[in-house]
């Protein structure tokens, strides 16, 4: 955990000291909605659906135990008792009330956390590889460069009306586990051939409804110059981004404007005014960051434990879990586990306040007091040691946790969707359960692989569609929801070495009720297709196309086809853009 | 006589704005566009009063770098307060350019973005007719630290901690 300073400290209270006033004086009728608006999002508020929307920022998705017990706190006193965790590791709360919503964050505060700049057309929250510090293919913490950069980030002044939103996703190993190729700016750690740290620089890559992958505008930017050239960034994107349209004033439509390599240009131009400036980063900043995170105080552990082999071997179930949730750690006798919040019938990334309580104890326990949230919308007790494996996934099964579908098939990553969302098209959560029943054969699930399936209420793309393995987007035909399904999409390399992509539309949209089906057609077609067990869905259709999946999903003399083609028309195929 | 906020206070302000097209009076003090400045830069510097330019959110800062130090004030224009431009413009004229007079903010100036604009450069703001000027002095105390470099603070926090 970071642990914030006396000043760091007094900067979350003044802000709470702020919005408490900037809320009475719009209560009072002295403060406009429009004027209050872009103050209220860039504390997180959103006025939803039903009720306002609290967006409280998790920083790169880690937490303690204490601060998750406020949340758990904050759920039962000002909500109806529970949250949902978000593909951008952070918590949402849909029931509060907008009078509570100072004092939500003065009860923030005081653990050390805050709701600054979780909406809005600012630089949001930085995300991460969720084994962050663990992962066995480290480069760097990315925590440590997350803090930093959340520290420049926060109130920037200069950067607080950009045209858009504006995500920065970092990774410190070798492995994409942050996405970096669909943010507006993704910065992964690599190291040169003398072994000094640096970040290979991606720009213009994002979601939404212009899917994008991003362009690398430097293959090496040493530390040092991290800030400098973030501030270059920003300032080109600031001045030349597109305000008149909001559908084309992300940073992706700019850098395809004036094409990546003009863009480059431009920034690296900019920079050289501000390169070797004050905000150039020094040693002692690097290592105060570092010092101020706590560590755990590992112990010397065997690199096996007989008591964990015995409990694999004997129980099928401890197993299929060990299998699925548990993950490598660089420390020997330690493991990561996910705690897995796709339970069938809960709403992907939901958890209530038992069960926050309940984990932030388990953390205690098991994990040295801290948590994860991962952009799956899993929680992650990153510190485990393999003799308490057995012992944690008998808790977790008490409570209802332990469902041991990481990386499969039921692990939907999903938005809100139009149960709560007033964005939104189509509702998301009740397709995510009725695949999720579909597919409750755990051996099925398993024989199926690694595969991401992610679905989104509508083109905003905030369950991250394009990315899915199989993606499912809502989208609304003359007040009915449809659903329109891609394949081929990723995030993270491929075994083909590609970084990132854009899944592609199979066709005409469904109905609901139709979904589970066509999800088990194109499953059907994968495992007739697959060259092993190891090539896994996504693999499979980067080898042979899309062809057999369509053929599979409309042939002809098919009833989902017929029920398919009988959708109203206008989308056949294309990328919905209304 | 109008009020402004320059350096913290309520004061009157002297400076009379020129709209495009408008005629520029033989004396006073005038803020005029960037084009009817660069149109009419001899002339203008040649009357009594003092000269002042606007620059409108697109406009380039650098148009004007070279005659900075004729001028005794650059105003930017805010559209709308949510119109980020103004901001880059200004630390362009600070940072880049070396402007050491008057920046004054204008036109949707409200009171909850004068904390950005002053660490962004800004000394002076023609508030939006509706603002309370008085009351809109404490929001430059709505935070006493700021992490970033800035204009009003070159050194960011983690500097100033070192020493």
């Amino acid at each position: 955990m970071y642990l914030y300073d006396e000043i760091d400290q007094r900067i979350v209270d003044e802000r709470v000291r702020q919005y408490r006033d900037q809320t009475h004086r719009f209560l009072a009728g002295t403060l406009s909605e429009d004027e209050f608006r872009p103050l209220r999002l860039q504390n997180g508020l959103y006025i939803q659906r039903y009720a306002p929307m609290l967006r409280v920022a998790i920083p790169y998705g880690l937490l303690s135990s204490r601060q998750m017990r406020r949340l758990a706190h904050i759920a039962r006193r000002y909500d109806r008792g529970y949250g949902h965790f978000s593909t951008r590791q952070n918590i949402q709360f849909n029931w509060p009330r907008l009078e509570d919503s100072p004092d939500i964050l003065a009860e923030l505060a005081e653990v050390q956390m805050h709701a600054i700049q979780t909406s809005g057309n600012c630089v949001r929250n930085i995300t991460t590889d969720h084994f962050a510090g663990v992962a066995p293919d480290e480069v760097v913490d990315s925590f440590v460069w997350c803090e930093i950069v959340r520290q420049w980030s926060t109130f920037h002044p200069e950067f607080a009306y950009l045209p858009r939103k504006f995500k920065i996703a970092i990774t410190g190993a070798t492995h994409d586990r942050a996405a970096t190729f669909v943010h507006d700016i993704g910065l992964h750690a690599v190291r040169d051939g003398d072994g000094a740290i640096g970040f290979r620089v991606i720009v213009g890559g994002g979601l939404g409804r212009t899917p994008m992958i991003g362009h690398v505008v430097r293959e090496f930017l040493p530390w040092q110059h991290v800030l400098t050239y973030l501030d270059a960034i920003l300032r080109v994107y600031n001045r030349y981004g597109r305000r008149d349209n909001k559908y084309k004033a992300r940073i992706k439509i700019l850098v395809k404007e004036r094409t990546p390599e003009a863009f480059t240009r431009e920034v690296e131009e900019e920079w050289l005014h501000l390169k070797d400036g004050p905000a150039t980063l020094t040693h002692e900043e690097v290592d105060r960051i570092e010092s101020r995170f706590t560590r755990p105080a590992y112990e010397q552990l065997p690199a096996t434990d007989t008591g964990f082999d015995a409990a694999r071997a004997a129980d099928k179930a401890f197993a299929a879990w060990v299998k699925r949730n548990v993950h490598p750690h660089k420390v020997g006798g330690y493991a990561a586990v996910s705690i897995s919040l796709k339970k069938t019938g809960v709403p992907p990334g939901d958890a209530t306040a038992d069960e926050m309580d309940a984990v932030a104890g388990l953390a205690d326990r098991y994990s040295f007091g801290e948590l994860r949230v991962s952009h799956e919308q899993n929680l992650i007790l990153s510190d485990v040691r393999w003799s308490d494996l057995a012992g944690l996934w008998r808790d977790l099964r008490e409570l209802g946790l332990a469902t041991p579908n990481v990386g499969l098939l039921t692990n939907i990553i999903a938005c809100p969707g139009g149960d709560f969302c007033s964005l939104a098209n189509a509702k998301s959560i009740p397709v995510a359960q009725a695949i999720q029943e579909r597919f409750d054969d755990l051996d099925y699930l398993h024989d199926i692989g690694e595969l991401d399936l992610n679905i989104s209420g509508c083109m905003n793309s905030c369950g991250h569609h394009h990315v899915g393995h199989i993606g499912i987007l809502g989208v609304d035909k003359n007040g009915e929801e449809w659903y329109q399904i891609t394949i081929g999409g990723h995030q993270g390399t491929t075994r083909d070495g590609e970084h990132a992509a854009i899944g592609k539309v199979i066709g005409p949209s469904f109905a609901r009720a139709e979904v589970p089906d066509v999800i088990g057609r194109l499953i059907d077609c994968y495992l007739e297709h697959r060259d092993s067990d190891a090539e896994r869905f996504v693999d499979t259709v980067g080898r042979i196309g899309l062809e057999p999946f369509k053929e599979r999903v409309y042939g002809a003399g098919d009833a989902v086809a017929r029920r398919g083609h009988a959708a109203p028309r206008g989308c056949a195929g294309e990328p919905v853009t209304v | 006589m109008a009020t402004v906020i320059r350096n913290r206070e309520v004061v009157s302000d002297p400076w009379q704005r020129i709209e495009a097209g408008g005629s520029v009076p033989e004396h006073g003090d005038v803020i005029v566009p960037l084009a009817v400045w660069q149109k009419e830069r001899d002339a203008l510097l040649a009357r009594k009063g003092r000269i002042g330019v606007l620059l409108e959110p697109a406009d380039e800062p650098g148009a004007i770098a070279a005659d900075l130090e004729r001028l005794a004030l650059v105003a930017v224009n805010f559209p709308q307060f949510t119109d980020g431009r103004g901001y880059s413009t200004a630390r362009l004229l600070r940072e880049r350019y070396g402007y050491k007079g008057e920046l004054r903010a204008v036109g949707d100036v409200l009171r909850d973005q004068l904390f950005y604009l002053a660490r962004v450069g800004f000394d002076a703001f023609a508030l939006r007719a509706d603002q309370d000027a008085e009351a809109a002095l404490s929001a430059f105390g709505d935070f006493s630290e700021a992490y970033q470099t800035s204009v009003d603070r070159p050194h960011p926090l983690f500097r100033r901690r070192a020493a």
